[in-house]
C-alpha cells in the first residue's frame, strides 16, 4: 500500500479514502444484489400499481387516477371469468396427472436398474430442452393428422406432456437423498413391500411430490406458447391476455395477475417459514 | 443393500414407467415424427402430400436467414446479460444468505409468478415513450430528443433477459450452494487472494451451474416470439415469430415445420460447441443438476 501524500490521518492510522474503498469493496456485492432484486421487482410494482389505475381509454399504459373499482369487480370484463376458470381447471388436472405419471417414472429410475433406463432419461431430458414453439407446432401437426379437434382436451394433453419431465426431475431429487435404511428397518420389523411403501416411503417423499405438483400447476397456468398452438377456440387466461393486448388492456388483467402473485408467493412463504421453524426445532 | 431396492429381475420398473413414458412417446416423439414428415411435404392448405421435399429446408433458411441470425444474436446477448445479473445474485444468496437463503431465493423467483404476458406488458409500460426510463435517459442525453426504447432491439433483448432470468439464477444457485466454503478458506490459507480464490476455486466448481443456466436460458430465448411481438416491431421479429405466423396465420405448414427443425438443429449444434468449450465432462454434470 503506497502512502498517498495529503491523506488526512484518522484514528486507526488508515487514510479515509482507504477506509471508504474497503467499505465499498466489502459491500459492493450487497449493493449489486439489492439492485438486482429491485430490477426483478420493478415490473411487478408496475403491475400492482396499475391494478389501481383508472384508465381513460381501453389501454392501461399511463397513470390516470387511483381507484378501487378494478378490485371490486375483478371479473368485470367479458370473457375474463371463464378464461380464468378454464386455466385453473387445466392446471389442476394436468398437475394431478403429470404428478402421478412423473412420480412413477422417478421411482422406477431411482429404485431399479433396468434395460432402457438411459433411453428413459433421455426421453425425460429432451422435452425440457426443446423450444416451446417446436413442441407446440409438432403437437398441432399430430392433432391435424389424427383429426383430433382442438380444445380443452388437447390443451390438457399438451400440459400433462410438458409437466411430466419437471415432475420426474423434482421427485427424483428427493428420492436420491433418501435414506434407504428406513425402508429396510420397516421390512425388518415385518412390514411387507406395500405397507413399507405406503407408511414409510410415501410420507418421506411427499414434500417432493407436493413440490412437483405445485411446479406443474404453476407451469400450466402460465403457459402461453404451447397452449396458443393447440387451444382451438378455447381461451385460457394467458390467451385472454394475448388477445386483449391487441385491442385493449383492461386493468382487471393486472388485478388477476396481482392476485395470482399474492396467492402463489403467500403459499410459498408459508412453506418456507414452516420449514425454517421445523429446522430450528430439529436443531 | 436390501433385496427390495436392487431387484433387477421382474417387470416392476416397466409397470412404473409405462404410463408416463407412453404419454411422452405419443405426445412428444410421435408429433416430432409428424413434424418431420410435414417438413418434407408439398402442397397448399389443407392438402399436403409427403414427397421428400428437401428444398423446403433450403428455401426456408434462405428466406428467413435474417430472422435466424437475429434470434441467435438476441438470445446470445440476453443469455450473457442474464449471467452477469444472476451470478453475483446467486453468489450473494449462497454465501451471504445465512438462514435467509430460502427466503431470498423465494424473493428471486416470486416475480415470475406473475403471468409471463403480464410481465412483458409491464415492460411495455416501463419502456414506453412517455415513461420514466425514456424521460430519464433523455434528460441525461443518452437518448436523443426523439429517441425511444420501445420498438427497438434493446427493448426486445431486455424483455428476453428479464423473462428467462429464473432459469439462470436457480441452477447457478444450486451449484454455488453445494460448494464447501472450507475449500475457499483453504485456498486463502494457501495465500490465494480473493480474486484468485474465485477464479481458481469457486468459478470452476460452479461451471456445471453456468452450463445448465446458459442452456436453460438460451434455448427458450432463441425460440421466443412474445418479446419481439410485444416490445418490438417486425424489424425485430425473430424466428419464433416467423414459425408462429407461418403455422397459425399463413397455414404454410411445410415451411413452418422445416423452420422448426432448422431451429432445433442450430440450437443443438451451438449447445454441443458450447459443451466442448466448457469441457465435455461438464455436459453430464450440468444435465444432472
Amino acid at each position: 500500500m503506497s502512502a498517498v501524500s495529503g491523506a488526512v490521518p484518522v484514528r486507526r492510522g488508515q487514510p479515509a479514502h482507504m477506509r471508504a474503498w474497503r467499505f465499498v469493496r466489502r459491500h459492493v456485492l450487497d449493493v449489486y444484489a439489492l439492485l438486482a432484486l429491485a430490477y426483478l421487482f420493478l415490473p411487478i410494482g408496475i403491475v400492482v400499481a396499475f391494478s389501481f389505475n383508472n384508465p381513460l381509454g381501453r389501454f392501461n399504459y399511463t397513470w390516470q387516477g387511483f381507484t378501487f373499482s378494478n378490485w371490486a369487480h375483478p371479473l368485470g370484463y367479458p370473457g375474463l371469468g371463464s378464461a380464468i376458470q378454464i386455466s385453473i381447471e387445466i392446471a389442476l388436472l394436468s398437475a394431478l396427472f403429470a404428478t402421478i405419471l412423473g412420480t412413477l417414472i422417478a421411482l422406477a429410475l431411482v429404485r431399479y436398474k433396468f434395460r432402457g433406463s438411459a433411453t428413459t432419461n433421455l426421453l425425460i431430458f429432451i422435452p425440457m430442452t426443446t423450444p416451446e414453439i417446436v413442441m407446440g407446432a409438432s403437437l398441432l401437426t399430430l392433432f391435424l393428422n389424427w383429426k383430433i379437434p382442438q380444445g380443452f382436451g388437447t390443451i390438457l394433453i399438451a400440459h400433462i406432456m410438458f409437466n411430466i419431465s419437471y415432475v420426474v426431475v423434482t421427485v427424483r431429487a428427493r428420492l436420491v437423498g433418501f435414506d434407504r435404511h428406513l425402508e429396510e428397518a420397516a421390512m425388518d420389523l415385518g412390514a411387507n413391500e406395500a405397507v413399507t411403501f405406503l407408511r414409510v416411503t410415501l410420507p418421506l417423499i411427499a414434500p417432493g411430490i407436493l413440490a412437483a405438483a405445485l411446479l406443474s400447476f404453476a407451469l400450466s397456468i402460465d403457459d402461453f406458447v404451447i397452449t396458443y398452438f393447440n387451444a382451438g377456440t378455447v381461451t385460457t387466461f394467458p390467451l385472454f391476455v394475448w388477445g386483449a393486448a391487441r385491442v385493449a388492456v383492461p386493468p382487471q388483467i393486472n388485478v388477476i395477475g396481482t392476485a395470482i402473485f399474492v396467492i402463489a408467493v403467500g403459499g410459498m412463504l408459508g412453506n418456507v417459514l414452516i420449514q425454517n421453524r421445523r429446522a430450528r426445532r430439529a436443531a | 443393500m436390501g433385496r427390495f431396492f436392487h431387484r433387477s429381475r421382474g417387470a416392476t420398473p416397466y409397470f412404473l414407467l409405462t404410463p408416463g413414458t407412453a404419454w411422452l412417446v405419443v405426445f412428444f416423439v410421435v408429433p416430432m415424427w409428424y413434424l418431420g414428415k410435414m417438413a418434407l411435404s408439398q402442397g397448399l392448405f389443407p392438402l399436403f402430400s409427403f414427397g421428400w421435399a428437401w428444398s423446403n429446408f433450403s428455401d426456408a433458411v434462405s428466406a428467413y436467414q435474417t430472422q435466424f441470425v437475429r434470434s441467435f444474436e438476441y438470445a446470445g446477448i440476453a443469455t450473457v446479460a442474464s449471467l452477469l445479473i444472476s451470478y453475483p445474485l446467486a453468489y450473494w444468496i449462497a454465501f451471504r444468505g445465512g438462514r435467509w437463503k430460502n427466503l431470498l431465493l423465494l424473493l428471486v423467483i416470486a416475480p415470475f409468478f406473475v403471468t409471463y404476458l403480464i410481465r412483458t406488458l409491464a415492460w411495455e409500460t416501463i419502456l414506453s415513450d412517455g415513461g420514466v426510463v425514456v424521460t430519464l435517459l433523455k434528460d441525461i442525453h443518452v437518448l436523443g430528443a426523439d429517441g425511444r426504447l420501445l420498438a427497438t432491439s434493446a427493448a426486445v433483448i431486455a424483455g428476453i433477459t428479464y423473462n428467462f432470468l429464473p432459469f439462470m439464477v436457480l441452477p447457478l444457485y444450486v451449484s454455488l450452494e453445494q460448494i464447501d466454503p472450507r475449500l475457499i478458506e483453504a485456498s486463502g490459507d494457501l495465500y490465494a487472494n480473493r480474486a484468485v480464490s474465485f477464479s481458481r476455486v469457486t468459478l470452476p466448481l460452479s461451471l456445471p451451474g453456468v452450463f445448465a443456466g446458459v442452456l436453460l436460458t438460451f434455448i427458450p430465448a432463441a425460440g421466443d416470439f412474445i418479446n419481439a411481438q410485444l416490445l418490438g416491431t417486425p424489424q425485430q421479429y425473430m424466428i419464433g415469430n416467423v414459425i408462429q405466423s407461418q403455422f397459425l396465420s399463413l397455414r404454410n405448414y411445410p415451411t413452418a415445420a422445416a423452420l422448426s427443425f432448422v431451429l432445433m438443429g442450430a440450437i443443438l449444434v451451438l449447445v454441443l460447441i458450447f459443451a466442448r468449450v466448457l469441457g465435455t465432462d461438464r455436459l453430464t454434470a450440468g444435465a444432472a443438476a
